[in-house]
């Protein structure tokens, strides 16, 4: 196998007792005021799996950016193989050995695998020698380690699976003996987190070093011969992870005892308040993305829906929200039919009892820009002062009160809503859309990007408004989090609600299965023009604007 | 149906002389696009390189130098918009526009300065212009019919920036698609994080990318006032520069569409001269005014609805910055 890589790393001369493959030694670095990385202490032996975890903005993807050349250590050293190395761009690092896949793929969308594999390291000033060799490589990779990508397929067709995959592939490519992940399971379904994590175990047995960094306890458990936890800067511990447990690393990373468990009494569903039927709905291309779904929320109930991530999640609960327009389907709130076509739809449904904490609270829940209290009463703006002017007082006693009641840090409502963290964010965002007593509250990835410590708050905020009787949908591709909240769970696939399941005794694998679609393969989901004709009505429709359909009339 | 036939000719042989700014224009834009460079001030670019070639050409006497100045003067342009886009991470667009006011501002009062002729340069003759070319057997073909008069008026007979800028659109396409720094211009137009992340520096990939762009700028600029005409006349560009961009759209960043769409303009153009003063049936005699305002009429046109969905590379106009 490493004849595959005749560009890599000179070896060590002394393999020790305990090779290691990096070492770290006193690394400190600084953003302005900010001091990222204090005084790192790290070692990690060679042909293991070295997990790395800490909340955000803990340092673990400085401290890793350092050891890839992407920034520079103000000061300490880093040792490859036992030799001092200075590393002041990437290209120092891959010709090191030292690898890196990104959490936010660093590939060229448009590009196919093979340009993006070779780009950078091409051997010659003309493409084709290099892309032909890289053919033949990709093939060997892939026979070795169950890396399997159509080397001609375009980025942006692929799975996030599959991209992933990609960035391993230039990684090995470049001839990497150190790979390091970054929060690689966080886009990931069960399945694909699977197959990773079997790659990863191939690479090992290879003799390859990795470094993975992740919140995710379970991931570390499973995967990791060590872990290191860091916390605000600092690295606190390296255990052996056989001799320690996920309740001593969450206590780690956050300093104080985590419950990991939702504690929660049982469901006590009351009437319907949501009612969903044969709901329809396209995505901006007109390509149906929900297909004739219907569910009921109850009052005192938190349904959730699993699903990777795809499968018409969004769409649903744009919709639901009044942010998108329904093909068809109704939906009802408290018995009574809203109406959401049009622009105000968000703010008429808003109106009727619904409460929506959006996907992506970046985009679609904050106006960065706009300071803590501007964002605590968006939406929600017409009830502060009368005509055109703005009660601006009562506005920021609302927010003062936001802060106080969901211990959003810092407390400060002047601050721009960009400078607080993911987990703050996301509690300015709950704040606005619970505390308005909704009947409905529906929530999309309400933890994604969230610190351990936040994460069980938003989680106990979420079950006391369900306590209070509010009916609650959860859409989330965690399917931990679905399964530790919801009282029941409804899996979608390509737009379907394909089962039900109760959290309490359904198996991962079964959810798994149904999540990428049990009986077909995971990738090759039917189009919607293949629908069999006998379908329901709504079906039919599909079939009937199916982009085959359309494909005549629309140039695009 | 023999003047029919000389007619088109005709016609078609003023498209591609006339097509041939925009051609140079389109592909200098088409670098710096997908290098990730939003380039408004080609219009700018084409209006310097056009002043500097016919001053250097009337001092000196020599169209070489006249396109070497040409060249120059887009360069010194694309080294500002660099600076201004690329170190100092500022706007393109209003860096571009600034640099269009500098050019039609400093054309003027140099060409005034200098010559004293109200902004115009000198008539240029004889080697200060680059002449028509004629290729082999252009004249022992001239007789044969349909074959030869097309080889002798439309593919015969031009000055060499012609050839050179239809040669340039499949070398660009070659360099795109077929060599290292294609690929590297197309990804750091698209994700330069992917650029630098491969340990590749944008900064330099996007010099690269401008520098490209200023040599075929210039030489089109050089083009419309010594090869095109025999002399600079103010604001000569006419919006070519920004018709160049249309253009480039159109063709959706690709030199093959990009060459077949700056004919279309060029033949729009030649056509707009050709009808003007002709009665037509019903209409009449139609304002010259309305004829010459075609190509931008239908440039407005194509942009409004009819290229349907023209993705942009991905990174067109953000400068890029190492995040945290």
């Amino acid at each position: 196998m490493t004849s595959l890589h005749p560009t890599n790393a000179q070896r060590s001369e002394g393999t020790a007792a305990a090779p290691l493959a990096i070492e770290l030694v006193g690394i400190n670095k600084h953003f302005g005021p900010v001091h990222a990385n204090r005084d790192i202490h790290l070692a990690i032996k060679r042909g293991t799996v070295h997990g790395i975890v800490g909340e955000n903005g803990a340092g673990k993807s400085t401290l890793m950016s350092i050891l890839y050349g992407f920034y520079t250590a103000d000061s300490g050293e880093i040792r490859v193989n036992g030799t001092p190395a200075t590393i002041t761009d990437s290209r120092h690092a891959l010709a090191l050995g030292i690898g890196m896949v990104h959490q936010h793929f660093m590939l060229v969308d448009n590009f196919s695998v093979l340009e993006n594999v070779v780009l950078g390291a091409e051997d010659s000033a003309f493409l084709a020698p290099t892309l032909n060799k890289a053919r033949t490589q990709l093939k060997a990779l892939a026979r070795d380690y169950g890396l399997e990508v159509d080397p001609d397929a375009i980025i942006e067709n692929l799975s996030v699976g599959q991209q992933q995959r990609v960035e391993i592939l230039k990684a090995l490519y470049r001839g990497a003996e150190t790979l390091i992940l970054d929060e690689p399971t966080g886009v990931l379904t069960p399945d694909e987190a699977d197959h990773l994590f079997r790659i990863l175990g191939k690479l090992r047995e290879e003799g390859k070093t990795i470094i993975l960094i992740t919140h995710k306890l379970r991931e570390i458990m499973a995967i990791t011969d060590e872990v290191s936890v860091m916390r605000q800067g600092a690295m606190v511990k390296t255990l052996t992870t056989s001799e320690t447990s996920p309740g001593e690393l969450a206590e780690l990373m956050v300093g104080r005892r985590v419950l990991l468990r939702v504690e929660k009494g049982p469901a006590s569903p009351g009437k319907v308040l949501l009612d969903v039927q044969d709901l329809v709905v396209t995505d901006d291309f007109k390509v149906p993305r929900v297909k004739g779904v219907s569910f009921q929320v109850r009052a005192g109930e938190i349904v959730g829906i699993a699903g990777v991530a795809g499968n018409g999640q969004s769409e649903l609960l744009e919709s639901i929200a009044g942010m998108r327009d329904q093909l068809l389907g109704t939906i009802r709130l408290n018995g009574e039919v809203l109406s959401l076509e049009g622009d105000d739809g968000a703010a008429r449904a808003r109106t009727a009892g619904l409460a929506h904490v959006p996907e992506d609270r970046l985009r679609m829940g904050l106006v960065t820009t706009f300071s803590e209290w501007e964002n605590s009463i968006l939406g929600y703006q017409h009830s502060y002062g009368d005509g055109p002017g703005l009660d601006i007082a009562k506005a920021r006693q609302t927010a003062e009160e936001y802060i106080k009641k969901f211990d959003i840090r810092p407390p400060n409502i002047d601050l721009k809503t960009a400078n607080f963290s993911g987990g703050n964010q996301q509690k300015i965002v709950l704040a606005r859309e619970m505390e308005r007593n909704p009947d409905v509250l529906i929530v999309g990835q309400p933890t994604r990007g969230v610190d351990i410590g936040a994460i069980e708050f938003i989680h106990n905020q979420i079950i006391k408004m369900r306590d209070a009787g509010k009916a609650i949908l959860l859409v989330s591709v965690e399917l931990d989090e679905i399964r530790s909240l919801a009282d029941r769970i409804l899996v979608i696939f390509d737009g379907k609600i394909v089962g039900e399941a109760d959290p309490a005794t359904a198996d991962e694998t079964e959810l798994g299965l149904l999540m990428t679609g049990s009986h077909a393969s995971s990738d090759k989901t039917p189009g919607p023009g293949t629908l069999p004709a006998h379908e329901t009505p709504v079906q039919q429709t599909l079939v009937k604007m199916s982009p085959q359909d359309l494909s005549g009339k629309d140039p695009n | 149906m023999e003047s029919y036939l000389v007619d088109i000719t005709l016609i078609l042989d003023s498209t591609v002389r006339l097509a041939v700014p925009l051609i140079l224009a389109c592909l200098a834009g088409l670098y710096s696009e997908r290098a990730g460079i939003v380039d408004i001030g080609l219009e700018g670019k084409l209006l310097a390189g056009a002043f500097a070639a016919a001053a250097m050409s009337a001092v000196t006497g020599s169209a070489w130098l006249g396109l070497l100045a040409g060249i120059g003067a887009a360069l010194i342009f694309s080294g500002i918009h660099g600076l201004a886009s690329i170190n100092f991470k500022g706007n393109q667009t209003i860096s571009g526009v600034a640099l269009n006011f500098l050019a039609a501002g400093l054309t003027t009062f140099l060409g005034q300065s200098w010559f004293k002729r109200g902004g115009y340069t000198p008539q240029l003759s004889g080697d200060q212009r680059f002449n028509p070319i004629t290729l082999p057997f252009a004249n022992e073909l001239r007789e044969v019919p349909v074959i030869g008069q097309i080889y002798y008026e439309l593919i015969s007979g031009h000055n060499i920036i012609t050839y050179v800028a239809f040669i340039a659109v499949p070398v660009t396409a070659w360099v795109l698609f077929r060599t290292r720094f294609g690929l590297r211009l197309r990804a750091v137009g698209e994700n330069p994080k992917a650029i630098d992340t491969a340990g590749i520096s944008v900064t330099r990939l996007r010099y690269q990318a401008l520098i490209i762009t200023a040599v075929l700028v210039g030489i089109g600029g050089a083009y419309l006032s010594i090869a095109q005409s025999a002399g600079f006349n103010n604001n000569m560009s006419a919006g070519r520069g920004y018709i160049a961009l249309a253009a480039l759209i159109f063709a959706k960043w690709r030199p093959g569409p990009a060459l077949l769409v700056c004919l279309m303009f060029g033949f729009l153009d030649a056509v707009q001269f050709r009808i003007q003063g002709q009665v037509f049936p019903i209409i009449g005699e139609v304002p010259v005014q309305a004829i010459q305002a075609l190509p931008y009429i239908l440039t407005v046109i194509l942009l409004a609805g009819f290229i349907g969905r023209a993705v942009a590379p991905k990174a067109s106009g953000i400068p890029y910055t190492k995040e945290r």
